[in-house]
């Protein structure tokens, strides 16, 4: 696969500290624990980029504020910009962030994932895509994109 | 047809578990439910089978017979053991059609108190997302995200021959549903489109109607269709979370001045949910339910109120209906108070419409 890469270039940036959360003196286990733009940020920050080594925090992909989130109305929107307008990676990316989310949060959770506003080509397609879950049911169902999406992840899980 | 005027309410009466993913869809047996025949209700999942449940003498319902995936699969040369999409039943009651994301769809036979599957229908590429029987029990439509629609023709001996292969949609096609008196056909689209298609008395079918945006359409993925019991009226529920209801009374032709009968828009219905509208279903008496993934089931009715135009409002909406998005909403269609619905939590829930006294 060293031909043919999207973006061969892509620009690296500094990943951002890992902010430590101070633990409470008491700990009660049953306490709801709200969900904030933070913890969603963890989670989805680690994710491999599917061309390259880095990740799509270091390709700024995703950012802490490409996220919205309505912990009240359980409701999170990701934005995400793709590293060069025509990147056919794109729906494979969004699919990454869609698994890790929908793997990570309650299943109470409402998620809607999308491309920020004219950074690609196709930005309707790959959103209409992206938030059919018929269409990501089966593609999950895929053995092969689906290898594709676990080894993007495989990083967010340690 | 008049409806109970009092205030009314969904009362859960039973919540059927069993399924380990997500439930798609879910069809009631046509021939059960009166006459001493137990409401059979078949329901299908992302855990790759399908479901058979019966209401036992209590009145509640336990699953009769459940498909191992290796049945759906097993007479496929390569089986893949995918997603069981949709499942409908043939009006006599006694075939069970399931489709797959495997795209393949298994004709299944009750043969004393067992299913057995008597055909698998092939051709499509891939993921065969819907399936209908039209009213004879004579023809079955499929649909894919191959974009194109098949219709079979059931011949003697229960075998299935592809008679048409209809080609017009430029992206999958979510949903089939027959006329429930002719043999028309309806499909439903991911290019936001509706299409009406019929015989032209040669054997040959065509779209004769194609319904989109600018007809008064949805502006985005159409993913379900329901016909009201004289077949004259249509409702169709969008990811542009609008319902719009349809009068098929006319004969279905690309609108024009020498086409004035062709099916035309009567009603839209916004801002009642507030996330994709997967499923509607018009009741035998008139009522319309929507389910969707906002987790609500809606309930809708035509008001007499105007008289010189038609008119459709809310009678009721059930929030938090399922824990997770609403994929079918169905009404039993010999008891109309009865309705099913089935959603991304697993479960599927059998309500009774009441009325609230006082």
């Amino acid at each position: 696969m060293v031909t043919g890469l999207i973006n061969a270039n892509p620009v690296v940036y500094e990943r951002k500290e890992r902010h430590l959360r101070s633990s409470p003196v008491v700990i009660d286990e049953y306490a709801v624990e709200p969900i904030d733009q933070l913890e969603i940020f963890e989670h989805v920050r680690d994710i491999k980029d599917p061309e390259h080594p880095y990740s799509l925090e270091e390709l700024k992909v995703v950012t802490e504020d490409s996220i919205e989130l309505d912990d009240q109305q359980s409701y999170v929107r990701v934005t995400f910009t793709p590293t060069v307008e025509h990147c056919s990676m794109a729906t494979v990316i969004g699919l990454c962030l869609r698994v890790k989310l929908m793997r990570s949060l309650p299943s109470r959770y409402k998620v809607d994932i999308r491309v920020a506003p004219g950074t690609h080509a196709t930005e309707a397609a790959v959103n209409k895509q992206l938030n059919d879950k018929e269409r990501v049911a089966a593609a999950l169902e895929n053995p092969r994109l689906l290898e594709m999406v676990d080894e993007c992840l495989a990083a967010t899980y340690i | 047809m008049e409806f109970p005027k009092g205030e009314l309410d969904l009362r859960e009466m039973q919540s059927l578990e069993g399924h380990n993913d997500r439930v798609w869809s879910l069809a009631w047996n046509p021939a059960s439910g009166a006459a001493g025949v137990p409401a059979m209700l078949a329901s299908c999942s992302g855990d790759k089978t399908a479901r058979i449940w019966k209401q036992g003498p209590s009145g509640s319902f336990d699953c009769m017979v459940r498909s191992e995936p290796l049945l759906i699969g097993a007479v496929l040369e390569d089986a893949h053991m995918r997603t069981v999409r949709s499942c409908a039943w043939s009006p006599c009651g006694k075939l069970l059609a399931t489709t797959s994301f495997d795209a393949t769809t298994a004709i299944w036979e009750q043969i004393g108190s067992d299913f057995e599957c008597i055909s698998t229908l092939e051709g499509h590429e891939n993921e065969v997302k819907s399936v209908s029987w039209n009213a004879s029990g004579s023809l079955v439509a499929t649909c894919s995200r191959d974009k194109s629609v098949w219709i079979w023709e059931m011949q003697s001996g229960k075998e299935f021959e592809c008679v048409s292969v209809l080609q017009g949609h430029t992206q999958d096609v979510k949903m089939v549903q027959w006329h429930p008196l002719i043999d028309v056909l309806v499909s439903v689209s991911y290019d936001n489109t509706i299409k009406v298609w019929a015989e032209d008395g040669d054997d040959d079918w065509h779209c004769v109607q194609t319904i989109d945006e600018a007809c008064s359409g949805h502006s985005s993925t159409v993913w379900a269709l329901s016909f009201n019991e004289s077949g004259d009226k249509m409702v169709t529920c969008s990811d542009d979370l609008t319902l719009k209801i349809w009068d098929t009374s006319g004969t279905p032709s690309e609108s024009s001045d020498d086409a004035p009968r062709s099916w035309r828009h009567v009603y839209t219905l916004s801002g009642f949910h507030d996330r994709t509208i997967f499923s509607v279903n018009w009741s035998r008496e008139g009522v319309i339910a929507s389910g969707a993934a906002d987790d609500a089931i809606c309930l809708f009715v035509e008001s007499k109120e105007k008289m010189d135009e038609p008119f459709y409002s809310l009678v009721m909406k059930k929030e938090k209906a399922h824990a997770m998005d609403i994929n079918s909403v169905q009404w039993n269609p010999k008891n109309p108070r009865i309705l099913a619905s089935a959603s991304d939590d697993g479960t599927i829930k059998i309500w009774e419409l009441a009325e609230i006294s006082g």
